[in-house]
């Protein structure tokens, strides 16, 4: 059930709008650049001090003073330029750059984001993800819906230290696209052949459902 | 060492004067622009009970990641643990004390601390545990955390090109943390891949003047890949 993650990452680029300067966080996130919409040109901003991240160099032009924020060695497209980190946040804080799309560990009704700790268990850090969404005006989640036990991933209230308070607007998961708006989650799409019921039976948070609910379109 | 030539050596030359207890602050994002040189300095020295700060803590066996096997740090302050297993341990053990600092929170502190400013405002953390204990103010109709800077005893960055009167030349994505940390260290030292003679960098070109750097010495990097990837 639910679609694959290189699907949630095409619903997103479906957002791009042509001339944006965009962040891509570590995992779905980075997947994003390869669907931007055909005749577009956006620029991919890497927080380590990149802006206009290319595509993966080949064996030949990899460059190991060329990472992205991943750590992965990447290239630079026509007019990239490279600062550093604190231009790179100044960027990010200062809300120059025009869309986010980041992953997570829980969301919930009043657009709180869990992303960077499981207490006692795991810790990766929250590296640029607390600046990212206290800075970007527009924010996109990339997540599972639910864990492999099927415990819902959106909820009332979030259960992990947070990494932003109401700052997610949009969320696109495997079974769904979310919008939260004053404290309410509205279901705006399904995955194609996912049922209304099927979602809302995976979603802790309570869901607006007006009319009828569209598939996603690929 | 005479006027303005600040070239060094050797690493002992190099990080003379480091000290039990003291802190120092390590350019580099992952492995990244690390001073991998003056990281073995750290280790052979054995300097115990240090802060370290920097972005991360490099990766099990290289850059930072030897210093923690050794257990030479007694806190860290870094943004991101990641995939390294030994500083992941050592933070939930609480063996090692972790101070985790939002990225560009980080990277503002150094800059900050160098440029002698105290503390500044900034929405990131606000409402979560990183504003624990932290005064906040609203401007504007937005809440805001009130953070403090970071300034060091020793600032070890990694540079492309010095010359010899210390003014400093970054690449690419190396450049990182090195810049700020550059200019919040009570000496710092800048090991590069190539020095220079004064006069052969342009002066437009320079992007850490040569007044923050005290110590200058060519490094022999090895600059390991942690994510090699290629086109498909």
């Amino acid at each position: 059930m639910g679609i694959s993650r290189e699907q949630i990452a095409q619903r997103i680029a479906q957002e791009i709008k042509d001339g944006q300067y965009i962040n891509l966080g570590i995992g779905i996130p980075t997947l994003v650049a390869n669907y931007v919409p055909a005749g577009m040109e956006v620029m991919f901003q890497s927080e380590n001090g990149l802006l206009g991240m290319g595509e993966f160099p080949t064996e030949d032009e990899v460059d190991a003073d060329l990472i992205n924020a991943g750590k992965q060695t990447v290239t630079a497209v026509t007019g990239a330029a490279y600062f550093s980190s604190a231009d790179s946040f100044a960027m990010i804080r200062g809300g120059h750059v025009d869309l986010t799309v980041l992953g997570a560990f829980e969301i919930d009704e009043g657009g709180s984001i869990a992303s960077w700790m499981i207490p006692g268990k795991l810790v990766k850090g929250m590296g640029g993800a607390m600046d990212l969404v206290a800075g970007a005006q527009n924010i996109i989640v990339a997540m599972a819906h639910a864990n492999k036990k099927g415990e819902s991933k959106i909820l009332k209230s979030c259960s992990l230290p947070l990494t932003g308070v109401n700052c997610i607007k949009k969320v696109v998961t495997d079974l769904a696209v979310l919008e939260i708006k004053n404290g309410k989650i509205h279901l705006l799409e399904r995955a194609p052949g996912v049922s209304v019921e099927e979602i809302v039976k995976l979603t802790e948070a309570e869901l607006i459902i007006t009319g009828d609910i569209p598939e996603m379109q690929f | 060492m005479a006027g303005f030539n600040k070239v060094v050596k050797t690493y002992d030359e190099a990080l003379a004067g480091l000290k039990d207890g003291m802190s120092i602050m390590v350019g580099g994002f992952g492995l990244c622009g690390i001073p991998e040189g003056l990281i073995d300095q750290v280790k052979d020295l054995g300097c115990k009970e240090l802060t370290c700060i920097s972005n991360n803590a490099g990766v099990d066996g290289f850059g930072l990641g030897k210093l923690l096997e050794k257990r030479q740090i007694k806190t860290m302050i870094g943004s991101y643990v990641g995939e390294n297993a030994l500083f992941e341990q050592l933070y939930l053990s609480k063996e090692m004390e972790v101070i985790l600092t939002p990225q560009g929170t980080l990277a503002e502190k150094i800059r900050a601390g160098g440029a002698g400013i105290p503390a500044f405002y900034t929405a990131t953390g606000y409402g979560t545990l990183v504003a624990e204990g932290k005064e906040t103010k609203e401007f504007n109709g937005r809440m805001y955390v009130l953070e403090e800077s970071l300034t060091c005893d020793y600032a070890l960055v990694k540079a492309w090109k010095a010359d010899t009167m210390g003014n400093l030349v970054f690449r690419k994505t190396a450049a990182n943390f090195n810049p700020m940390i550059a200019t919040a260290g009570k000496i710092t030292i800048a090991e590069v891949e190539e020095i220079v003679p004064a006069g052969e960098l342009d002066p437009d070109d320079i992007q850490t003047p040569g007044i923050y750097v005290q110590r200058v010495i060519k490094g022999e990097f090895e600059k390991r890949i942690e994510q090699k990837t290629v086109k498909a």
